[in-house]
């Protein structure tokens, strides 16, 4: 019987975050998800977490599990069997609104910065515009994107610099960036070039670890920035 | 609080999405989500979208609106069918101009794809209809409309569970809603509501709907006396992962997979000689059930194979790597090599909300109800009639949510602002605070779980009169003691205790209008198919049903079904 041991913090009455025990019948195939549900359900209906597809496409139940940051519906019992016990927390770097719910107004925001959206030079033809499969594999692993936040929240450089706008809002700025009908590259590439854009990534490749599509984040970042050497920006 | 919008959607999926930005910039619009915004259970669609481009071979809105309504058993109102398969062309070309990112041919088009029931010149073989992104289609497309919702200022309201449709004299006056981040009880005034709400897999045990698919738009017109419509049509996809119901999209048998029985038979030629696998849902799941029940199963089990090792693995990189990753993580199998093990999952509802083809919510005798909308899953146009298609899901939701986003403004003018009764809130907040104060009931997940495995043993697949009539009996029990159930968390923030109890009751009800509808119809029809009553019966039931609670109990009243081009003819493939 597996122990979980979860951080808990209510932002009203608590002035620190605490852990509580719990234990709780589970196969090895049983999601991590599953178990929070059951201790929900059945021991505590105090918990709060955020959960919703259940299998790693809504993007919801992102935290850190043994102090790695995944999707909870996406990792097994199995996956810990050495461990003693799983220490569920939350999402670190974000503000905690409640348990394992944080704050991911902000975390948005920083995606919205980098104009996720396709700018156009042109009116686009009748039909569609043509792109060729080449041109498409260039965003093939980026639009895999489910905006979980667990890149962003285990990069270590967001600790030291929270001004640095992470890898969740870079792997959007590659996905626009790299869209051959898109018609702003010279303008995305001098916003990444600004102080908080791509620069500020050490190679620490934590976000890759993490990421739960496995997205090839930190070479996406590092390829924008040959990009801006190879354009001569300042 | 008040909060005041013009016009007011609830639901940020993808329906809610696109009615918002054909709204915004002409009328105040606001979205109401419980969810976080990208969190919508739209994001889960796999497979893609249909529409009839010709890239990859001839085809035509013809033949995808005939695939359309005999996929639906004829159910399907044609000029709704006729409106999807010709704007689907349109909606797939803007789509694209904004941005999705589709899989391409090697001249650069949009690539296409098959999927079941699409066929090319009236059934004659599958045809390439299906415009996709890899096996994530349903998420590029949210994505996209939602940073396109963000980039054009729409409001959204993050985390609000809607609790109650104000409705005075027959006009909708707005919403009240439960904010969950501080547990107040707010109302929204607007002039429009559209309800965006998605559907209700929740209630059954074994299903690819997420967690938040709990019906409870539906629910909310249903308990206003309202009518709703086919619900005794559920979907059940063939290929859930076993156990978890998971989806596998179909894409995989339009990929070419094939299903397999414990014999290692392809079964599907059986069924459907023409299409095999590629046979619509309904079909697929009744053969994979009369498989397992004749002992076809693998080793006698209740499941099948989906085998896809013969694609190679650049196919299943670049079109199916989702799904490869989901039986890699749950099932530790790696579907180049092994064979997947499946069975049907509760995946769609065909019934719901009574909509005209612009949208508007219609009462028990076809009258528009003033100011209330409503679009996707949670609506019944009837487009999809008796058995949906797959890949028509996606595009019914841009096609008719920017159909009623359009019919919103053009109506705007003459829609008033209702005065709510005074204080709008207070009957919702006294329900919420009598849950809360109720100390010695039942916890919400032991009649939860109880009304999922009545509804997957009585009412699923296959259904007869005997089995319905229990389903029934159970459900009137677990109402009675959802009644006086107890939530045990009684704090104000992120309370999502209190959440499971009141989509308990939004399930309740939903499931038993479904087992009503579906013991009252005596035939067998789309995926509704009836053990005693096996052959379709066009001659009493090629028609609409409506549900509606009186307060002399469930009435059950018929509409009929709009026939222009296509006559009812034998279903086979």
């Amino acid at each position: 019987m597996p122990r979980f041991r979860i951080a808990r913090f209510d932002p009203e009455s608590d002035k620190e975050t605490w852990y509580k025990t719990y234990e709780v019948e589970a196969m090895p195939r049983d999601r991590i998800l599953d178990c929070l549900n059951r201790i929900k359900w059945e021991q505590d209906g105090t918990l709060g977490y955020r959960m919703s597809c259940a299998h790693g496409v809504c993007g919801s139940d992102g935290m850190r599990i043994n102090g790695v940051c995944a999707l909870a519906c996406q990792k097994l019992v199995k996956d810990y069997g050495d461990a003693e016990e799983i220490t569920l927390e939350p999402l670190p770097f974000f503000t905690v609104r409640k348990d394992l719910i944080v704050d991911m107004d902000d975390f948005l925001e920083r995606i919205g910065s980098m104009s996720p959206y396709l700018v156009r030079a042109k009116n686009p033809p009748e039909k569609e515009s043509l792109q060729s499969p080449e041109e498409h594999r260039k965003v093939q692993d980026v639009i895999r994107c489910i905006l979980c936040g667990c890149c962003t929240s285990a990069c270590p450089v967001m600790r030291e610099n929270p001004d640095y706008v992470g890898p969740a809002a870079l792997v959007w700025a590659y996905r626009y960036l790299y869209d051959s009908r898109d018609g702003d590259f010279l303008k995305r590439l001098e916003k990444l070039n600004e102080p908080d854009g791509v620069w500020p990534c050490e190679n620490f490749f934590e976000c890759t670890r993490v990421c739960p599509k496995e997205i090839p984040v930190t070479k996406s970042i590092n390829f924008m920035k040959r990009e801006i050497k190879k354009h001569e920006l300042p | 609080m008040i909060f005041k919008h013009d016009v007011l959607i609830v639901g940020a999926g993808l329906a809610g999405l696109r009615a918002a930005t054909e709204v915004a910039g002409k009328a105040d619009v606001a979205l109401l989500s419980k969810v976080y915004p990208t969190r919508s259970h739209s994001g889960a669609a796999q497979g893609g979208i249909a529409a009839a481009l010709e890239n990859e071979e001839p085809d035509s809105w013809e033949w995808h609106m005939y695939d359309t309504v005999k996929g639906a058993d004829y159910l399907s109102d044609q000029d709704a069918a006729e409106i999807l398969a010709k704007d689907a062309i349109r909606a797939v070309y803007e789509l694209e101009h904004m941005g999705v990112p589709f899989n391409r041919t090697p001249e650069g088009k949009i690539a296409q794809r098959f999927f079941g029931g699409h066929t090319r010149n009236f059934g004659e073989a599958a045809v390439k209809r299906i415009c996709y992104a890899a096996d994530r289609s349903g998420r590029v497309i949210m994505d996209t409309l939602y940073f396109d919702a963000v980039k054009k200022g729409i409001k959204i309201y993050p985390e609000f569970h809607v609790v109650d449709l104000v409705y005075r004299d027959g006009q909708v006056a707005g919403v009240v809603a439960y904010e969950l981040a501080t547990g107040e009880v707010h109302f929204f005034h607007s002039r429009v509501v559209l309800l965006a709400t998605g559907g209700y897999g929740k209630v059954y045990k074994v299903t690819s709907n997420a967690f938040a698919s709990t019906g409870d738009g539906a629910a909310l017109v249903y308990r206003l006396g309202l009518p709703l419509q086919d619900m005794e049509f559920v979907q059940f996809h063939p290929t859930g992962i076993w156990g978890l119901g998971v989806l596998i999209t179909e894409a995989a048998r339009g990929e070419g997979g094939v299903l397999r029985n414990g014999q290692g038979e392809r079964f599907m030629e059986r069924y459907a000689p023409t299409i095999k696998d590629l046979a619509p849902r309904d079909m697929v799941s009744r053969a994979i059930y009369t498989e397992m029940a004749q002992g076809r199963g693998i080793n006698g089990r209740d499941y099948v194979h989906l085998d896809l090792t013969h694609l190679g693995e650049k196919k299943l990189a670049e079109r199916l790597s989702d799904i490869s990753s989901f039986v890699k993580i749950y099932l530790g199998l790696d579907p180049a090599k092994d064979l997947i093990p499946v069975h049907p999952t509760c995946h769609y509802m065909m019934g719901g909300i009574p909509v005209n083809i612009d949208g508007a919510v219609t009462d028990e005798k076809d009258r528009a109800v003033p100011g209330l909308y409503a679009a996707g899953e949670c609506s019944c146009i009837s487009l999809h009639g008796a058995n949906r298609l797959g890949c028509n899901s996606l595009l019914d939701l841009v096609v008719f949510g920017r159909r009623a986003g359009m019919h919103i403004l053009e109506n705007l003018d003459k829609t008033p602002w209702i005065d709510p009764p005074e204080p709008p809130e207070r009957e919702a907040a006294g329900r919420i605070k009598g849950l809360l104060e109720n100390r010695n009931g039942e916890k919400p997940v032991f009649i939860r779980r109880e009304l999922q495995q009545t509804m997957m043993d009585g009412c699923s697949v296959f259904r007869d009169e005997a089995g319905l009539r229990k389903v029934v009996e159970t459900l009137a029990e677990l109402e009675k003691r959802a009644c006086d159930m107890s939530i045990e968390n009684c704090g104000k923030r992120f309370n999502t205790d209190l959440i499971d109890g009141l989509e308990l009751r939004n399930l309740l009800s939903l499931a038993r209008a479904i087992a009503v509808s579906a013991l009252n119809r005596t035939e067998s029809r789309g995926a509704h198919s009836r053990e005693d009553y096996p052959a379709r019966d066009d001659e009493h039931w090629l028609k609409h049903t409506l549900v509606r609670q009186t307060d002399q109990g469930v009435a059950i009243g018929e509409r009929p079904v709009r026939i222009t081009r296509f006559q009812p003819k034998a279903r086979t493939y």
